[in-house]
Protein backbone atom coordinates (compact mmCIF):
# COMPACT_ATOMS: atom_id res chain seq x y z
CA UNK A 1 0.00 0.00 0.00
CA UNK A 2 2.91 2.25 0.54
CA UNK A 3 2.99 5.06 2.70
CA UNK A 4 -0.07 6.27 4.48
CA UNK A 5 -0.68 9.76 4.72
CA UNK A 6 -0.83 11.63 8.43
CA UNK A 7 -3.36 12.90 10.37
CA UNK A 8 -2.52 14.92 13.22
CA UNK A 9 -4.18 16.49 16.05
CA UNK A 10 -2.50 19.73 17.60
CA UNK A 11 -3.06 20.64 21.03
CA UNK A 12 -2.53 23.79 22.12
CA UNK A 13 -1.52 23.87 26.20
CA UNK A 14 -1.15 26.37 28.40
CA UNK A 15 -0.11 26.45 32.13
CA UNK A 16 -0.51 22.54 31.83
CA UNK A 17 -4.51 22.77 30.75
CA UNK A 18 -5.20 22.08 26.74
CA UNK A 19 -7.09 25.94 26.26
CA UNK A 20 -9.33 25.13 23.26
CA UNK A 21 -12.50 23.42 24.00
CA UNK A 22 -12.79 20.02 23.41
CA UNK A 23 -16.28 18.16 22.94
CA UNK A 24 -16.09 15.00 23.34
CA UNK A 25 -18.45 13.52 26.45
CA UNK A 26 -16.15 10.50 27.12
CA UNK A 27 -13.65 12.65 28.33
CA UNK A 28 -13.19 13.34 32.57
CA UNK A 29 -11.59 16.33 31.91
CA UNK A 30 -11.91 17.74 28.83
CA UNK A 31 -8.78 19.97 30.21
CA UNK A 32 -5.80 17.17 30.73
CA UNK A 33 -3.61 17.10 27.77
CA UNK A 34 -2.31 13.27 28.85
CA UNK A 35 -6.07 12.15 28.30
CA UNK A 36 -6.65 13.77 25.73
CA UNK A 37 -3.37 12.91 24.07
CA UNK A 38 -4.87 9.18 24.55
CA UNK A 39 -7.88 9.54 23.70
CA UNK A 40 -6.46 11.04 19.96
CA UNK A 41 -4.31 8.00 19.87
CA UNK A 42 -7.35 5.53 20.58
CA UNK A 43 -9.25 7.22 17.38
CA UNK A 44 -6.50 6.29 14.99
CA UNK A 45 -4.35 9.93 15.17
CA UNK A 46 -1.11 9.09 13.13
CA UNK A 47 1.24 11.43 15.11
CA UNK A 48 0.43 14.11 18.04
CA UNK A 49 1.49 17.85 18.37
CA UNK A 50 1.69 19.96 21.59
CA UNK A 51 2.12 23.24 20.98
CA UNK A 52 3.12 25.08 24.74
CA UNK A 53 1.51 28.78 23.81
CA UNK A 54 2.32 30.11 27.06
CA UNK A 55 6.00 28.95 26.17
CA UNK A 56 7.45 31.34 29.37
CA UNK A 57 10.17 29.80 31.35
CA UNK A 58 8.17 29.53 33.99
CA UNK A 59 6.10 26.68 31.90
CA UNK A 60 9.02 24.75 30.95
CA UNK A 61 8.58 22.22 33.56
CA UNK A 62 5.11 21.76 33.31
CA UNK A 63 5.26 21.29 29.73
CA UNK A 64 8.01 19.06 30.18
CA UNK A 65 6.26 16.96 32.59
CA UNK A 66 2.99 16.71 29.99
CA UNK A 67 5.52 15.03 27.85
CA UNK A 68 6.70 12.78 29.96
CA UNK A 69 3.08 11.45 31.14
CA UNK A 70 2.06 11.26 27.66
CA UNK A 71 5.41 9.73 26.59
CA UNK A 72 4.86 6.85 29.03
CA UNK A 73 1.19 5.79 27.79
CA UNK A 74 1.11 6.95 24.21
CA UNK A 75 3.28 4.93 21.95
CA UNK A 76 2.65 7.26 18.58
CA UNK A 77 5.42 10.53 17.27
CA UNK A 78 4.69 13.65 19.98
CA UNK A 79 6.22 16.93 18.40
CA UNK A 80 6.05 19.47 20.87
CA UNK A 81 6.55 23.30 19.49
CA UNK A 82 6.58 26.63 21.54
CA UNK A 83 9.02 28.44 22.99
CA UNK A 84 12.02 26.33 21.38
CA UNK A 85 15.25 28.60 21.79
CA UNK A 86 18.31 26.41 21.63
CA UNK A 87 19.78 23.02 21.60
CA UNK A 88 19.34 22.49 25.21
CA UNK A 89 15.94 22.72 25.28
CA UNK A 90 15.51 20.32 22.24
CA UNK A 91 17.76 17.88 24.50
CA UNK A 92 15.41 18.47 27.31
CA UNK A 93 12.25 17.71 25.40
CA UNK A 94 13.30 14.53 23.86
CA UNK A 95 14.73 13.25 27.04
CA UNK A 96 11.02 13.68 28.09
CA UNK A 97 9.64 11.18 25.52
CA UNK A 98 8.94 14.16 22.43
CA UNK A 99 10.60 12.62 19.19
CA UNK A 100 10.51 15.92 17.34
CA UNK A 101 10.41 19.58 17.82
CA UNK A 102 8.96 21.82 15.55
CA UNK A 103 10.80 25.84 15.95
CA UNK A 104 9.19 28.90 14.37
CA UNK A 105 10.11 32.60 15.67
CA UNK A 106 13.61 31.44 17.12
CA UNK A 107 14.44 29.64 13.84
CA UNK A 108 13.53 33.21 11.95
CA UNK A 109 15.45 34.97 14.46
CA UNK A 110 19.15 32.69 14.13
CA UNK A 111 18.39 30.70 11.36
CA UNK A 112 21.35 29.14 12.08
CA UNK A 113 19.70 26.87 14.70
CA UNK A 114 18.25 24.83 12.36
CA UNK A 115 21.70 23.59 11.50
CA UNK A 116 22.54 23.37 15.34
CA UNK A 117 19.61 21.36 15.89
CA UNK A 118 20.03 19.15 12.74
CA UNK A 119 23.71 18.40 13.68
CA UNK A 120 23.45 17.69 17.34
CA UNK A 121 20.05 15.18 17.08
CA UNK A 122 19.53 14.81 12.88
CA UNK A 123 16.99 16.12 10.99
CA UNK A 124 14.07 13.75 11.68
CA UNK A 125 13.42 15.83 14.60
CA UNK A 126 13.04 19.37 13.42
CA UNK A 127 10.00 20.32 12.15
CA UNK A 128 9.88 23.80 11.10
CA UNK A 129 6.99 25.83 11.65
CA UNK A 130 6.27 28.32 8.65
CA UNK A 131 3.16 30.77 9.79
CA UNK A 132 2.43 32.35 6.55
CA UNK A 133 0.01 34.70 4.21
CA UNK A 134 -0.37 36.14 1.20
CA UNK A 135 1.68 39.29 0.30
CA UNK A 136 3.16 41.23 -2.03
CA UNK A 137 6.44 39.66 -1.79
CA UNK A 138 8.43 38.14 -4.56
CA UNK A 139 6.51 34.86 -4.27
CA UNK A 140 3.03 35.93 -3.36
CA UNK A 141 3.30 34.33 0.00
CA UNK A 142 5.36 36.06 3.69
CA UNK A 143 6.24 34.37 6.67
CA UNK A 144 4.43 36.29 9.65
CA UNK A 145 5.59 36.05 12.94
CA UNK A 146 3.28 36.59 16.69
CA UNK A 147 0.54 34.81 15.22
CA UNK A 148 0.20 36.39 11.92
CA UNK A 149 -0.29 39.98 13.47
CA UNK A 150 3.55 40.98 11.87
CA UNK A 151 5.60 40.38 8.98
CA UNK A 152 8.61 38.91 9.12
CA UNK A 153 10.40 40.09 6.11
CA UNK A 154 11.17 36.90 4.75
CA UNK A 155 9.55 35.55 1.77
CA UNK A 156 7.63 32.29 2.55
CA UNK A 157 9.06 30.38 -0.10
CA UNK A 158 12.68 31.34 0.02
CA UNK A 159 12.87 30.90 3.45
CA UNK A 160 11.41 27.65 3.08
CA UNK A 161 14.40 26.57 0.90
CA UNK A 162 16.42 28.06 3.26
CA UNK A 163 14.82 26.16 6.23
CA UNK A 164 15.77 22.68 4.07
CA UNK A 165 18.83 23.62 3.01
CA UNK A 166 20.14 24.32 6.78
CA UNK A 167 18.62 20.78 7.94
CA UNK A 168 14.78 21.18 7.67
CA UNK A 169 13.18 17.67 8.14
CA UNK A 170 9.49 18.51 7.57
CA UNK A 171 7.91 21.87 7.13
CA UNK A 172 4.80 22.73 8.82
CA UNK A 173 2.76 25.15 6.59
CA UNK A 174 0.27 27.18 8.69
CA UNK A 175 -1.92 29.54 6.63
CA UNK A 176 -2.56 32.42 8.50
CA UNK A 177 -5.40 33.44 6.39
CA UNK A 178 -7.26 30.22 6.09
CA UNK A 179 -6.75 29.65 10.09
CA UNK A 180 -9.58 29.40 11.75
CA UNK A 181 -12.24 30.34 8.95
CA UNK A 182 -12.67 26.37 8.32
CA UNK A 183 -13.19 27.25 4.82
CA UNK A 184 -10.45 24.86 3.12
CA UNK A 185 -6.77 24.96 3.36
CA UNK A 186 -4.87 27.38 1.14
CA UNK A 187 -4.54 25.20 -1.72
CA UNK A 188 -2.33 28.17 -3.85
CA UNK A 189 0.01 28.54 -1.01
CA UNK A 190 0.56 24.21 -0.26
CA UNK A 191 1.20 23.69 -4.78
CA UNK A 192 3.36 26.69 -4.16
CA UNK A 193 5.60 25.50 -1.19
CA UNK A 194 5.66 21.69 -2.61
CA UNK A 195 7.71 22.99 -6.06
CA UNK A 196 10.22 24.21 -3.57
CA UNK A 197 11.06 21.37 -0.89
CA UNK A 198 11.38 17.35 -1.11
CA UNK A 199 10.82 16.99 2.53
CA UNK A 200 7.36 15.74 4.00
CA UNK A 201 4.86 18.87 4.26
CA UNK A 202 2.54 19.14 7.03
CA UNK A 203 -0.93 21.35 5.64
CA UNK A 204 -2.14 23.33 8.92
CA UNK A 205 -5.40 26.32 8.85
CA UNK A 206 -8.53 25.99 7.66
CA UNK A 207 -9.69 22.34 7.34
CA UNK A 208 -13.63 22.16 7.59
CA UNK A 209 -15.15 19.61 5.26
CA UNK A 210 -13.73 16.14 4.78
CA UNK A 211 -13.29 17.15 1.16
CA UNK A 212 -11.19 20.05 2.39
CA UNK A 213 -8.35 17.26 3.65
CA UNK A 214 -8.32 15.42 0.50
CA UNK A 215 -7.99 19.00 -1.49
CA UNK A 216 -4.82 19.64 0.79
CA UNK A 217 -3.25 15.93 -0.10
CA UNK A 218 -3.86 16.57 -3.98
CA UNK A 219 -2.02 20.09 -3.99
CA UNK A 220 0.61 17.77 -2.48
CA UNK A 221 0.44 17.66 1.34
CA UNK A 222 1.50 14.95 2.86
CA UNK A 223 0.13 15.11 6.41
CA UNK A 224 -3.00 17.18 7.74
CA UNK A 225 -2.73 19.34 11.28
CA UNK A 226 -6.05 20.59 12.59
CA UNK A 227 -6.88 21.51 15.73
CA UNK A 228 -10.48 23.03 16.14
CA UNK A 229 -12.37 20.60 14.04
CA UNK A 230 -11.21 17.54 16.09
CA UNK A 231 -11.46 19.43 19.44
CA UNK A 232 -14.82 20.41 18.61
CA UNK A 233 -15.88 17.13 17.31
CA UNK A 234 -16.99 18.39 14.38
CA UNK A 235 -14.93 16.02 12.43
CA UNK A 236 -13.76 12.48 14.16
CA UNK A 237 -10.47 11.07 12.95
CA UNK A 238 -11.84 8.41 12.60
CA UNK A 239 -14.40 9.85 9.82
CA UNK A 240 -11.63 11.97 8.13
CA UNK A 241 -9.44 8.33 7.30
CA UNK A 242 -12.53 6.75 5.97
CA UNK A 243 -13.13 9.37 3.96
CA UNK A 244 -10.06 9.61 2.83
CA UNK A 245 -10.49 5.17 2.31
CA UNK A 246 -13.24 5.56 0.22
CA UNK A 247 -11.47 7.93 -1.77
CA UNK A 248 -8.25 6.06 -2.72
CA UNK A 249 -5.96 7.67 -0.36
CA UNK A 250 -3.69 5.43 1.65
CA UNK A 251 -4.38 5.46 5.51
CA UNK A 252 -3.58 3.66 8.09
CA UNK A 253 -5.41 0.71 9.80
CA UNK A 254 -6.88 1.72 12.96
CA UNK A 255 -6.47 -0.98 15.24
CA UNK A 256 -9.91 -1.22 17.17
CA UNK A 257 -8.89 -2.04 20.80
CA UNK B 1 15.92 -8.36 32.03
CA UNK B 2 16.47 -6.46 29.30
CA UNK B 3 19.17 -3.48 28.37
CA UNK B 4 18.18 -0.62 26.42
CA UNK B 5 22.52 0.70 25.27
CA UNK B 6 22.47 3.94 26.22
CA UNK B 7 24.89 6.02 23.79
CA UNK B 8 23.29 9.28 23.47
CA UNK B 9 20.80 8.72 21.10
CA UNK B 10 17.63 10.63 21.25
CA UNK B 11 14.33 9.68 22.72
CA UNK B 12 15.08 6.59 24.77
CA UNK B 13 11.93 7.45 27.11
CA UNK B 14 9.52 5.71 24.89
CA UNK B 15 11.37 2.49 24.05
CA UNK B 16 11.99 1.93 28.11
CA UNK B 17 8.27 2.18 28.49
CA UNK B 18 7.23 0.45 25.46
CA UNK B 19 9.86 -2.39 26.64
CA UNK B 20 8.27 -2.58 30.33
CA UNK B 21 4.87 -3.07 29.27
CA UNK B 22 5.82 -6.07 28.44
CA UNK B 23 6.49 -6.95 32.75
CA UNK B 24 10.15 -7.42 32.31
CA UNK B 25 12.55 -4.98 33.72
CA UNK B 26 14.22 -2.77 31.83
CA UNK B 27 17.52 -0.34 32.15
CA UNK B 28 18.91 1.95 29.96
CA UNK B 29 22.68 1.35 30.22
CA UNK B 30 26.37 2.34 28.76
CA UNK B 31 27.79 -0.72 31.46
CA UNK B 32 29.40 -2.94 28.81
CA UNK B 33 28.88 -5.60 32.01
CA UNK B 34 24.77 -4.77 32.04
CA UNK B 35 24.83 -5.07 27.89
CA UNK B 36 26.54 -7.99 28.07
CA UNK B 37 24.61 -10.70 30.33
CA UNK B 38 20.92 -9.09 30.02
CA UNK B 39 18.84 -11.09 28.48
CA UNK B 40 17.84 -9.11 26.14
CA UNK B 41 19.82 -5.94 24.31
CA UNK B 42 18.02 -2.77 22.37
CA UNK B 43 20.04 -0.77 20.02
CA UNK B 44 17.63 1.91 19.29
CA UNK B 45 19.37 5.22 16.99
CA UNK B 46 18.10 8.08 15.92
CA UNK B 47 20.03 10.77 13.77
CA UNK B 48 23.20 10.12 11.21
CA UNK B 49 24.50 6.89 10.99
CA UNK B 50 28.39 8.63 11.64
CA UNK B 51 27.30 10.30 14.84
CA UNK B 52 25.55 6.87 16.08
CA UNK B 53 28.89 5.11 15.06
CA UNK B 54 30.76 7.73 17.01
CA UNK B 55 28.64 7.37 19.79
CA UNK B 56 28.48 3.07 19.74
CA UNK B 57 32.54 3.52 19.57
CA UNK B 58 32.76 5.71 22.62
CA UNK B 59 31.06 3.02 24.55
CA UNK B 60 32.77 0.14 22.64
CA UNK B 61 29.34 -0.93 21.94
CA UNK B 62 30.28 -2.89 18.52
CA UNK B 63 32.38 -5.38 20.70
CA UNK B 64 29.31 -5.71 22.99
CA UNK B 65 27.10 -6.64 20.13
CA UNK B 66 30.00 -8.70 18.47
CA UNK B 67 30.24 -10.83 21.88
CA UNK B 68 26.62 -10.74 22.83
CA UNK B 69 25.54 -12.92 19.42
CA UNK B 70 28.96 -14.82 19.76
CA UNK B 71 27.44 -16.08 23.17
CA UNK B 72 23.99 -16.56 21.59
CA UNK B 73 22.41 -13.89 23.38
CA UNK B 74 19.72 -11.61 21.56
CA UNK B 75 19.93 -8.20 20.08
CA UNK B 76 17.10 -5.83 18.65
CA UNK B 77 18.38 -2.78 16.65
CA UNK B 78 15.62 -0.30 16.47
CA UNK B 79 15.88 2.35 13.15
CA UNK B 80 19.29 3.43 12.80
CA UNK B 81 20.36 0.97 15.51
CA UNK B 82 19.37 -1.58 12.60
CA UNK B 83 21.58 0.56 10.02
CA UNK B 84 24.84 0.23 12.10
CA UNK B 85 24.47 -3.58 12.18
CA UNK B 86 25.59 -3.49 8.61
CA UNK B 87 29.12 -3.28 7.20
CA UNK B 88 28.53 0.54 5.83
CA UNK B 89 26.67 3.34 5.53
CA UNK B 90 26.71 6.16 2.65
CA UNK B 91 25.14 8.62 4.77
CA UNK B 92 27.10 12.01 4.78
CA UNK B 93 29.39 10.96 1.94
CA UNK B 94 27.64 10.76 -1.04
CA UNK B 95 29.04 14.20 -2.68
CA UNK B 96 27.37 15.11 -5.51
CA UNK B 97 23.70 14.92 -5.73
CA UNK B 98 22.09 12.23 -7.85
CA UNK B 99 25.61 9.90 -7.26
CA UNK B 100 24.13 8.59 -3.75
CA UNK B 101 25.63 5.02 -2.70
CA UNK B 102 27.30 4.38 -5.91
CA UNK B 103 29.85 3.09 -3.82
CA UNK B 104 33.22 3.36 -5.87
CA UNK B 105 31.84 6.01 -8.06
CA UNK B 106 33.84 8.43 -9.73
CA UNK B 107 31.87 11.07 -7.78
CA UNK B 108 31.75 9.58 -4.44
CA UNK B 109 33.19 11.94 -2.53
CA UNK B 110 34.34 9.84 0.90
CA UNK B 111 34.43 6.30 1.55
CA UNK B 112 30.96 5.01 3.82
CA UNK B 113 31.30 4.81 7.43
CA UNK B 114 32.02 1.52 8.80
CA UNK B 115 29.19 -0.27 10.92
CA UNK B 116 29.27 -2.75 13.40
CA UNK B 117 29.07 -5.19 10.35
CA UNK B 118 27.27 -8.19 11.61
CA UNK B 119 25.44 -7.91 8.33
CA UNK B 120 27.32 -7.76 5.14
CA UNK B 121 25.31 -4.73 2.96
CA UNK B 122 25.82 -1.16 2.24
CA UNK B 123 22.90 1.33 4.34
CA UNK B 124 22.35 3.45 0.56
CA UNK B 125 19.61 6.50 0.48
CA UNK B 126 16.51 5.52 -0.81
CA UNK B 127 15.50 6.78 -3.76
CA UNK B 128 12.28 8.47 -3.30
CA UNK B 129 10.51 11.65 -4.19
CA UNK B 130 9.89 13.20 -0.55
CA UNK B 131 12.70 12.21 2.19
CA UNK B 132 12.73 11.73 4.89
CA UNK B 133 10.08 8.21 4.57
CA UNK B 134 8.58 10.31 7.65
CA UNK B 135 4.68 7.98 8.55
CA UNK B 136 3.13 4.65 8.65
CA UNK B 137 4.20 2.02 6.44
CA UNK B 138 3.13 -1.80 5.90
CA UNK B 139 5.15 -4.19 5.65
CA UNK B 140 5.45 -7.27 2.93
CA UNK B 141 6.47 -9.64 6.10
CA UNK B 142 7.78 -13.03 5.36
CA UNK B 143 5.99 -15.85 6.63
CA UNK B 144 8.72 -17.18 8.91
CA UNK B 145 8.84 -13.78 10.60
CA UNK B 146 8.65 -14.18 14.43
CA UNK B 147 8.63 -10.95 14.99
CA UNK B 148 5.71 -10.22 12.49
CA UNK B 149 3.69 -13.09 13.97
CA UNK B 150 0.13 -11.95 14.54
CA UNK B 151 0.56 -8.36 12.78
CA UNK B 152 1.41 -9.57 9.82
CA UNK B 153 -0.88 -6.54 8.16
CA UNK B 154 -0.31 -3.93 10.35
CA UNK B 155 1.35 -0.49 9.65
CA UNK B 156 4.32 0.83 11.71
CA UNK B 157 5.84 3.92 11.84
CA UNK B 158 9.20 4.86 9.71
CA UNK B 159 11.29 7.56 10.36
CA UNK B 160 14.61 7.66 7.65
CA UNK B 161 16.30 8.62 4.68
CA UNK B 162 18.69 5.38 4.03
CA UNK B 163 17.80 1.75 4.40
CA UNK B 164 19.37 -1.52 3.53
CA UNK B 165 18.24 -2.54 -0.07
CA UNK B 166 19.54 -5.83 -0.27
CA UNK B 167 18.64 -9.84 1.41
CA UNK B 168 20.34 -9.86 4.86
CA UNK B 169 20.28 -12.58 7.47
CA UNK B 170 17.93 -15.62 7.41
CA UNK B 171 14.29 -13.67 7.46
CA UNK B 172 13.82 -10.59 5.68
CA UNK B 173 10.56 -8.38 5.47
CA UNK B 174 10.18 -5.41 3.17
CA UNK B 175 8.49 -1.89 2.59
CA UNK B 176 8.06 -0.03 -0.15
CA UNK B 177 9.14 4.30 -0.25
CA UNK B 178 10.32 4.89 -3.71
CA UNK B 179 11.49 1.37 -4.21
CA UNK B 180 11.83 -1.72 -2.00
CA UNK B 181 13.96 -1.67 1.26
CA UNK B 182 14.54 -3.85 3.69
CA UNK B 183 12.17 -3.34 7.14
CA UNK B 184 12.33 -6.21 9.06
CA UNK B 185 15.42 -8.58 9.11
CA UNK B 186 15.79 -11.94 11.67
CA UNK B 187 18.92 -14.41 12.04
CA UNK B 188 19.54 -16.55 14.81
CA UNK B 189 20.14 -13.69 17.63
CA UNK B 190 19.95 -10.59 15.80
CA UNK B 191 16.87 -9.32 14.74
CA UNK B 192 16.12 -5.50 13.55
CA UNK B 193 13.74 -2.79 12.33
CA UNK B 194 13.73 -0.16 10.25
CA UNK B 195 10.58 1.16 11.76
CA UNK B 196 10.02 2.38 15.18
CA UNK B 197 8.28 -0.05 17.24
CA UNK B 198 7.85 1.97 20.03
CA UNK B 199 6.50 5.00 18.21
CA UNK B 200 4.07 2.21 16.40
CA UNK B 201 1.19 1.96 18.75
CA UNK B 202 -0.59 -1.27 19.42
CA UNK B 203 1.16 -3.39 16.20
CA UNK B 204 4.31 -2.27 18.11
CA UNK B 205 3.94 -3.21 21.40
CA UNK B 206 2.64 -6.50 19.60
CA UNK B 207 6.13 -6.52 17.80
CA UNK B 208 7.97 -5.99 21.07
CA UNK B 209 6.14 -8.54 22.98
CA UNK B 210 7.06 -11.21 20.21
CA UNK B 211 10.94 -10.50 20.58
CA UNK B 212 10.45 -10.38 24.21
CA UNK B 213 8.54 -14.19 24.17
CA UNK B 214 11.63 -14.96 22.30
CA UNK B 215 14.54 -14.62 24.31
Amino acid sequence: MGLSVRIIPCLDVTDGRVVKGINFTNLVDAGDPVEMASLYDREGADELTFLDISASSSNRETTLDIVRKTAEQVFIPLTVGGGIRSVSDVDKLLRAGADKVSINTSAIARPELIAEIADRFGSQVLVISVDARRARTESGFEVTTHGGRESSGLDALRWVEKACQLGAGEILLNSMDADGTRAGYDIGMITAVRQVTKVPLIASGGAGTLSDFAAALDAGANALLAASVFHFGTHRIGDVKAYLDKHNYPVRNVVVT
Amino acid sequence: MIAILDYGSGNLRSAERAFAITGQEVVLTSDPAIALEADGLVVPGVGAFSSCMNGINAINGGSIVQERVAKERPVLGICIGMQILFTHGTEGTEGIEGTEGKLGSENSKAKPHVGIGLFEGVVDRLNAPILPHMGWNTVEADPKSLLLKGIENQSFYFVHSYAAKQPAGKVQSWSFHGERFLSVVEDEYVSATQFHPEKSGTAGLALIKNWVGSL
